[in-house]
């Protein structure tokens, strides 16, 4: 499972949905794993609003990996210009201008996209539930005495 | 406007239009259904520009391709007066292009010799360039007669030129018996990629399956550009040690094998195992909590995030429908039985019956509180024909429906139905509570024959149904797609060389 979809996670017993405690999920014990793949900045400007911002970050530092900024980025800073001769110009004189993903949208790219937990648990902040994270796939089925 | 001439499939014909119109949504090109006819796969649009009408295709499913209207009658008399009449500005454009004639007669045939004078006949128009099939800079044109099942003659005329084809291949590239890993209830991938055109699933958005399986619907919203996740609340089937339903498949099949097959794991955010009414996804929106009718706390900080939802929800044949939980409240003895034993790794958690029409009413909540303002929900369903026991479409208030399609079978039928999220302000908090006031009498459940009507109706056999449909249908509708399309139609086989990608027969 990529990163992102901790951003929509939360606890899957029903008391614990209105308590601020039960989002983030915390991972315990994660095994992490990398996959390339292609940057899309059209996709990280559409789900730039609905990150969770602080606690996305939180997550982060929970998993020990590089921070995130204080502040979510504007979908604007996601891109930036780059002064480039086109490929199919041999000449190099017909400069032009183009939209190329920025550092910030490749770092966030990396964390959100890229990053995979494989294994390990994810522990509800409010009832200290534990759900299992097996081949990459969370099991959320609830023993009884949950329901 | 002017007009253009789309060609469709003769075949799952109540989701052509609904299909169309949803393109020229995703597109943002206005369209207008000019002529449209259940038993025809000709349909004349109306668009801005021969760019719009190119766009508003290429992505279809039901459709072959879009051709430039140049003119239409009831006879060949008719045609040449319409084509000299509506398309002689065109004309010189053309005047030294490459070009080529081809003929489509749908439900009709033609000798060699005949369809040689048709396309002589229209040696007035004033090219003078190369008959040339294969250079991609060809004119493309086409004749299409339209012949009434069984007629001797074309009852109806068009000529066009070929703007652009549909994204059709797709149905081959994505068939399930080239799939990796399936399972005997897969969704077929003609029908796949259509919800996912209806659902309007395209690039940079964020779509989300509640009934996975191995994974079809995901796979179609990824190939049209959307980032996907799901879950089921098997953990074998996503997992996929539970096998594959292909004969002598073995070694390890799961669900993320299918997106790399596909070249499509960068857009598959994963999937878990849940169960829809104990949802671990945040449910933005109001935080409802009904007691005596007063809603106590609204808190809509957060709102929706989902760009689309679609689904085929499980219909309870076999085992009759379950979620978790147990049909009686536990005693305090066994809840903490439960709690001690869950983490023993043969636990199963106990399910209890669910009723089908519960079940529709808690997606369709769930995807009221999902779903961004305009996102939308695609779900299948079974209905029966017989107006006696017909499945009621679900409503929730603040959902509108786009279309209602309907796939007719042997013996039972079901429905593709789609629904737009309303924005807020077309909400009421009346509607909210209203909603609610629905799910909380689901909720009074009972046994799984009393509740799920779809389950009682299959065991019964639908025979009243059968009659019915064959009433309605006749014998000649069948639900077996695969050698359904265009049965005597006739594509010129010349356009399979130009697409290389399918025509029909
Ligand atoms: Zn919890």
């Amino acid at each position: 499972m990529k990163l992102l979809t901790l951003n929509f996670l939360t606890c899957a017993v029903k008391t614990c949905k209105t308590s601020a405690s039960s989002f983030p999920l915390h991972p315990r014990d994660s095994e992490l794993e990398i996959v390339e793949a292609e940057i899309n900045v059209q996709f990280l400007q559409n789900i730039l609003p609905r990150l969770m911002w602080e606690e996305l970050g939180g997550l982060v530092n929970e998993l020990g990996l590089p921070s995130l900024p204080p502040t979510a980025p504007l979908p604007s800073a996601l891109v930036e210009s780059k002064l480039q001769a086109p490929e199919s110009d041999t000449t190099g004189l017909n400069i032009e201008k183009l939209e190329v993903p920025s550092q910030v949208a490749r770092d966030l790219h990396r964390v959100l996209l890229e990053t995979c937990i494989m294994s390990g648990g994810l522990v509800c902040g409010n009832c200290g539930h534990e759900y299992k994270v097996l081949e990459g796939v969370a099991n959320f089925l609830l023993p009884a005495h949950l329901v | 406007m002017p007009q253009y001439l789309v060609r469709l499939v003769q075949m799952h014909e109540s989701f052509r239009k609904a299909e169309l119109q949803s393109l020229a949504d995703l597109a943002g090109v206005e369209i207008v259904i000019v002529k449209y006819e259940e038993d025809s796969p000709f349909c004349i649009i109306s668009a801005p520009s021969p760019k719009a009408a190119k766009d508003v295709i290429s992505r279809s499913i039901l459709s072959f391709g879009i051709y430039e209207l140049w003119g239409h009658g009831s006879d060949y008399l008719a045609l040449h007066t319409s084509v000299k009449e509506s398309s002689s500005h065109h004309w010189p454009i053309y005047k030294t292009t490459p070009f080529y004639f081809t003929l489509d007669s749908y439900r009709g045939t033609r000798t060699e010799a005949q369809r040689r004078q048709i396309i002589q006949d229209f040696s007035y128009l004033p090219f003078t360039g190369p008959i040339k099939l294969k250079d991609p800079s060809s004119a493309i044109f086409t004749i299409f007669e339209d012949y009434a099942l069984g007629a001797e003659a074309p009852h109806y005329l068009y000529l066009g030129r070929l703007l652009g084809s549909s994204s059709r291949h797709l149905k081959t590239m994505y068939d399930l018996k080239k799939r990796h890993y399936i399972s005997t209830t897969s969704m077929d991938a003609e029908l796949a990629l259509l919800t996912a055109n209806l659902a309007l699933a395209g690039p940079g958005k964020i779509f989300y399956d509640p009934f996975m399986g191995t994974g079809g619907f995901p796979i179609a919203c990824a190939e049209f550009g959307a980032y996907v996740f799901g879950s089921d609340i098997d953990a074998r089937t996503i997992r996929g040690t539970g096998g594959s339903a292909r004969k002598g498949q073995t070694g390890k099949m799961d669900v993320e094998g299918n997106f790399k097959q596909y070249g499509l794991q960068g857009r598959y955010l994963g999937s878990f195992i849940s169960d829809l009414t104990n949802t671990p996804l945040q449910i933005p929106g109001p935080d409802r909590n009904i007691r005596e009718g007063q809603v106590h706390e609204v808190n809509s900080a957060r709102g929706g995030w989902l760009d689309g939802i679609i689904c085929d929800p499980p219909y309870g044949v076999r085992e009759g429908l379950k979620v978790l939980g147990t049909r009686a409240q536990l005693s305090e003895l066994e809840r903490s039985t439960h709690a001690d034993r869950y983490k023993d790794s043969g636990y199963i958690p106990p399910k209890r019956p669910y009723s089908f029409t519960a079940m529709l009413d808690d997606i369709l909540a769930f995807a009221a509180d999902t779903l961004v303002e305009g996102g939308r929900l695609s779900m299948w369903m079974p209905t029966a024909n017989d107006e006696d026991i017909e499945l009621v479409i679900p409503l929730n208030r603040r959902l509108e429906i786009v279309s209602v399609c309907v796939q007719p079978f042997n013996k039972w039928s079901r429905r593709l139905l789609t629904y737009r999220r309303l924005r807020e302000e077309e909400v009421t908090l009346a509607d909210v509570v209203a909603d609610d006031v629905v799910k909380t009498e689901n909720e009074k459940g009972a046994r799984a024959d009393d509740l799920n009507d779809f389950r009682r109706r299959y065991f019964e056999g639908f025979k009243e149904s059968e009659r019915t449909r064959q009433e309605q249908f006749g014998s000649s509708s069948t639900p077996d797609t695969e050698n359904a399309g265009d049965p005597k139609g006739g594509w010129d086989g010349a356009l399979k060389d130009i697409f290389r990608k399918e025509s029909p027969k």
